[in-house]
């Protein structure tokens, strides 16, 4: 028999360090994970993010058990959950909020890391990670978009999927391959339910573990876009880190309450957030004969339709609404790029040149102004304002390794900026 | 862009409420008044409830709105003998679809789904119940100022009465030399059985049976959040001072 393997731990713990790395693995990403002290208000949106998954797995695990993925029983199953079956109203109204939340708590995580430069070296992967999550968060959200079964859901699926039909030679067929039929149906609900229930979540659960992986293998950034791992005590301890737990535990709970406050406030007393969380056309069963006269997608996609809809003009023998898609998907897959586009000597947005400052601000403003115009129904000059605005978008990424270059950047500090509360 | 829209009008488009510029009345909120949700349920039962359907409705529910099994059974349901049973009508809408041009809409969640960013939908209710008036060039008789050429008649005109549309002409704004017909008003041709204060409160009425009935957990739903919030007030004060007893030791 082989030798025992030497625990620290004794009794229950112990019989199972020896067999399970349960003690090393707490300390690894917990009580000796070291983060920097300096974190500050954009540093809670990461762990709100995993909350927000808790809670829509947990919703739709009860959402699933009496909701009928069937054209014909759809929206009545929703509405039988909504008045029939016992907090069913709770549950759905929460897996509602919580997906648009979702995006919020993920544009917010994604500007931090913009900011202060996180997805720079050696966190290029963090980075290409969490922009797959992205992806796989805008299909769950366009998959689970459907089942609900009302007029939006269908005419915002028809929409979407027709898109596709762009493509030149394989569109048309690609987009029956996806349908499972000539227009959305029944067909269509089923394995829209199967992405959304089974396939997505799998994906999404891996990546997010590969993120927080690839996140405690390298260490934090922060906002000053120090690496702390540089400046260690004589016990090999960041100077400037401290145990994620207890300290960013607690601090994590505070940002938790915070959350929950505005979460419930928006579940109790506005579930559908001026028809923006819940469209009040989808609650009109689906429709394939009566068009909406006006179809917008739900409020996190609109800067990215914007994109889609400022190409107007066919180029090289292919019609604009290919080059529309074209541009929607590349402002996504841009994303990945970004570790590599940026040329800055410094991460943080602190020590940029105040021009730097100024780009990143109108990208910002930028991306509401066309997520804004994105929800409005088509316009002259929306139409204008939507192309400039994509023109800035791409620009901001693709010029990014000249400007990034450009201006008197701030010394760094050493040591992390930290004011004791 | 034409490609775009076009690919959205894929179905030639049957728009349901064609649109209409008419500005909405703000519609009293009876939503916690008993007494009026029942007069609401009410009028819904017996002018309603016979080409409209509630399918997600059951009777038993009126019990929210402070109604016995028997009152309900009594009063309400001509349809059914089932207090359980959902609010469904004997209709097909194949022959609706004969007899009024298009089936009248299932009204359990009309007043979600008629929300616009004009109003919520229960002020477009208020105004399309009160604004009906005669109109001989249409099919019914009957026309609608938040609705125009709506399919339904006016079923509540025996309560209202008749009533005609006034029109003056008046200068267009877009174009100094023509002039347009400008809708001023109604006036009463035939008296109904109620006055036009009596009828806009049973419309009052109605309009919040129908809130009630496309939400009726509404209320609860209202209660139960403040409690919910304070609970999370609290448990916020908490975890900041035990965030800041933890973070005290960092210097």
């Amino acid at each position: 028999m082989a030798a025992d393997k030497k625990v620290e731990t004794t009794g229950v713990l112990g019989w199972i360090d020896q067999r399970f790395p349960l003690t090393s693995t707490y300390k690894a990403h917990l009580s000796e994970y070291y983060a920097p002290k300096n974190f500050n208000f954009w540093y809670f949106f990461g762990s709100l993010a995993l909350l927000v998954l808790v809670i829509q797995i947990v919703t739709g695990i009860f959402l699933v058990m009496h909701y009928k993925p069937d054209a014909a029983k759809a929206f009545q199953s929703v509405e039988y959950i909504m008045r029939d079956v016992p907090w069913g109203w709770l549950v759905r109204y929460m897996h509602s909020t919580g997906a648009s939340m979702f995006f919020v708590v993920v544009y917010m995580h994604m500007m931090r890391g913009l900011m202060y430069g996180s997805y720079r070296k050696p966190r290029e992967l963090i980075w290409i990670f969490g922009v797959a999550i992205f992806l796989c968060l805008m299909a769950e959200a366009f998959f689970g978009y459907l089942l609900p079964w009302g007029q939006m859901s269908y005419w915002g699926a028809q929409v979407i999927v027709n898109l596709f039909s762009a493509i030149p030679v394989i569109g048309p067929d690609l987009a029956i391959w996806i349908r499972g039929d000539y227009v959305v149906s029944d067909a269509t609900l089923n394995r829209f339910f199967s992405f959304h229930v089974i396939a997505i979540p799998l994906v999404l659960l891996g990546l997010v573990a590969a993120h927080l992986v690839a996140l405690h293998e390298v260490g934090s950034n922060n906002p000053d876009g120090v690496e702390i791992k540089e400046k260690k005590d004589a016990n090999g301890k960041p100077l400037d880190g401290i145990p994620f737990h207890p300290y960013y535990t607690v601090h994590d709970i505070l940002g938790v309450g915070v959350f929950l406050m505005v979460f419930s406030a928006i579940v109790f007393f506005a579930p559908e957030m001026g028809g923006y969380f819940l469209e009040y056309n989808n609650f009109i069963p689906a429709d394939p004969l009566k068009t909406p006269a006006h179809i917008a997608p739900v409020w996190y996609f609109t800067p990215f339709y914007s994109i889609l809809r400022a190409i107007t003009f066919p180029f090289l023998g292919l019609d604009a609404k290919f080059w529309g898609v074209v541009a929607m998907g590349g402002a996504v897959v841009i994303l990945f790029f970004l570790p590599w586009l940026d040329k800055s000597p410094v991460k943080s947005i602190r020590y940029r040149p105040t021009l730097h400052k100024w780009i990143y601000a109108i990208f910002l403003v930028n991306f509401i102004v066309l997520g804004y115009l994105g929800v409005k129904p088509p316009s002259d000059i929306g139409q204008v304002v939507s192309q400039l605005g994509t023109l800035y978008y791409f620009l901001f990424f693709l010029a990014m390794p000249w400007w990034s270059k450009l201006g008197a950047f701030k010394p760094v500090p050493d040591r992390v900026v930290f004011q004791p509360h | 862009m034409k490609k775009i829209l076009a690919l959205m009008a894929l179905v030639p488009s049957l728009v349901f409420s064609a649109g209409s510029d008419y500005p909405l009345d703000r519609a009293p909120d009876l939503t916690n008044d008993m007494a009026a949700l029942q007069r609401g349920a009410h009028l819904f039962a017996n002018y309603c409830l016979n080409c409209h359907s509630a399918e997600s409705m059951r009777y038993n529910r009126l019990q929210d709105i402070g109604l016995s099994s028997d009152q309900i059974k009594e009063n309400l349901m001509f349809a059914t003998d089932n207090v359980g049973d959902t609010m469904d009508i004997a209709m097909a809408d194949k022959d609706a679809k004969k007899w009024f041009g298009a089936a009248p809409p299932d009204l359990s969640l009309i007043a979600r789904s008629r929300a616009s960013s004009a109003g919520p939908g229960a002020d477009y209710i208020y105004t399309y119940l009160r604004t009906y008036y005669r109109d001989p060039t249409k099919v019914t008789g009957w026309n609608n100022m938040a609705f125009p050429n709506v399919g339904m008649p006016h079923v509540l005109w025996e309560l209202q009465g008749e009533r005609v549309a006034k029109y003056e002409s008046a200068p267009d704004p877009k174009n100094p030399d023509a002039t347009i017909q400008k809708f001023v008003g109604f006036e009463q041709v035939k008296p109904g059985t109620m006055t036009q204060v009596q009828f806009d409160q049973a419309m009052a009425d109605l309009t919040s049976y129908l809130v009630f009935m496309a939400e009726p957990v509404r209320e609860d739903r209202f209660k139960l959040g403040v409690i919910v919030l304070l609970f999370f007030g609290v448990f916020t004060i908490f975890a900041w001072r035990l965030n800041a007893a933890y973070w005290k030791d960092i210097k």
